[in-house]
């Protein structure tokens, strides 16, 4: 029920969609209160997101650092462009590692879904080239295998 | 000049140039080795092989007449780690926000319990 999907749209795009036991309301705010973001946007196991900044309002900065521990470190500059609490977010980011990734606009709806919330994320990319490299060296396998662990999860 | 992984996503984008990491990635090869399985001259091989070097994602060597390639060590060790804080960020971090999301819904319900004994789900 809760699966992820993820699909291509035109030359630029990727969209990622997910359903969520909760409000809008709580979803919007779980993805720009930096207090919440802090909780649950932290990658990869064993990381953790010691700072963040998120400034929700057109124009307000955006920065997330993260760090395994042991001196892996990274992070993620942005903006925000457009705000419609609790239904709309658009913002741009772009990772640090330390050289930065190319800018990826992204554009988040929350839609209420019976007593749920389906999120839709509609990423961006800068060309063509960019998405064909970024799926090509093994996003939508691992995306696959990501799946494949939420349903096992999910049961 | 071109940022590093700006150029590496450049070299990426060509599947000619994929398919000779690919090749690359079983272990060194001549430039007449990797062209062999394409419909391509070798000077068009070679003009891949170029833009692959430039962006620093293979290395050429000179052994007498032949200009072997290997790949460059840690080359794509920056790429592979944005795809993978993409793809493994996205569905472990959805799994915590179902976790907290749940624990903020019964804060709700507990905060709104008593002012509004109708907005239970």
């Amino acid at each position: 029920m809760r699966k992820m999907t993820v699909a291509l749209e035109g030359d630029t795009h990727v969209v990622v969609t997910r359903r969520f036991a909760a409000a809008p309301k709580s979803v919007y705010r779980a993805h720009t209160e930096a207090e919440l973001m802090q909780k649950w946007m932290t990658g990869p196991e064993g990381w953790t997101m010691p700072f963040c900044i998120s400034e929700a309002r057109p124009g307000g900065q955006l920065r997330c650092e993260w760090t395994d521990g042991k001196g892996g470190d990274f992070y993620l500059t942005g903006h925000y462009v457009e705000l419609e609490p609790f239904s709309r977010i658009v913002h741009v980011e772009r990772m640090h590692l330390p050289d930065p990734t190319p800018d990826n606009h992204v554009e988040t709806r929350f839609t209420a879904d019976g007593a749920g919330t389906l999120l839709t994320m509609r990423m961006t990319l800068p060309d063509a080239e960019t998405r064909a490299a970024m799926l090509a060296t093994g996003m939508e396998e691992g995306m696959e295998a990501s799946y494949a662990r939420l349903e096992e999860v999910l049961g | 000049m071109q940022h590093g992984l700006d150029a590496a996503f450049s070299a990426l984008a060509d599947p000619t140039r994929r398919a000779i990491l690919a090749r690359l990635a079983l272990g060194e090869a001549t430039v007449m080795q990797l062209a062999e399985p394409f419909a391509m001259s070798q000077p068009a091989i070679s003009r891949h092989i170029k833009v692959l070097g430039d962006a620093g994602l293979i290395i050429q060597r000179v052994a007498g007449a032949k200009r072997p390639c290997r790949l460059a060590a840690h080359a794509l060790d920056d790429v592979d780690r944005w795809l993978a804080m993409l793809r493994e960020a996205l569905s472990r971090n959805y799994e915590r926000l179902d976790g907290l999301l749940a624990a903020m819904e019964s804060e709700n319900e507990t905060d709104s319990r008593g002012k509004d004994l109708t907005c239970a789900r």
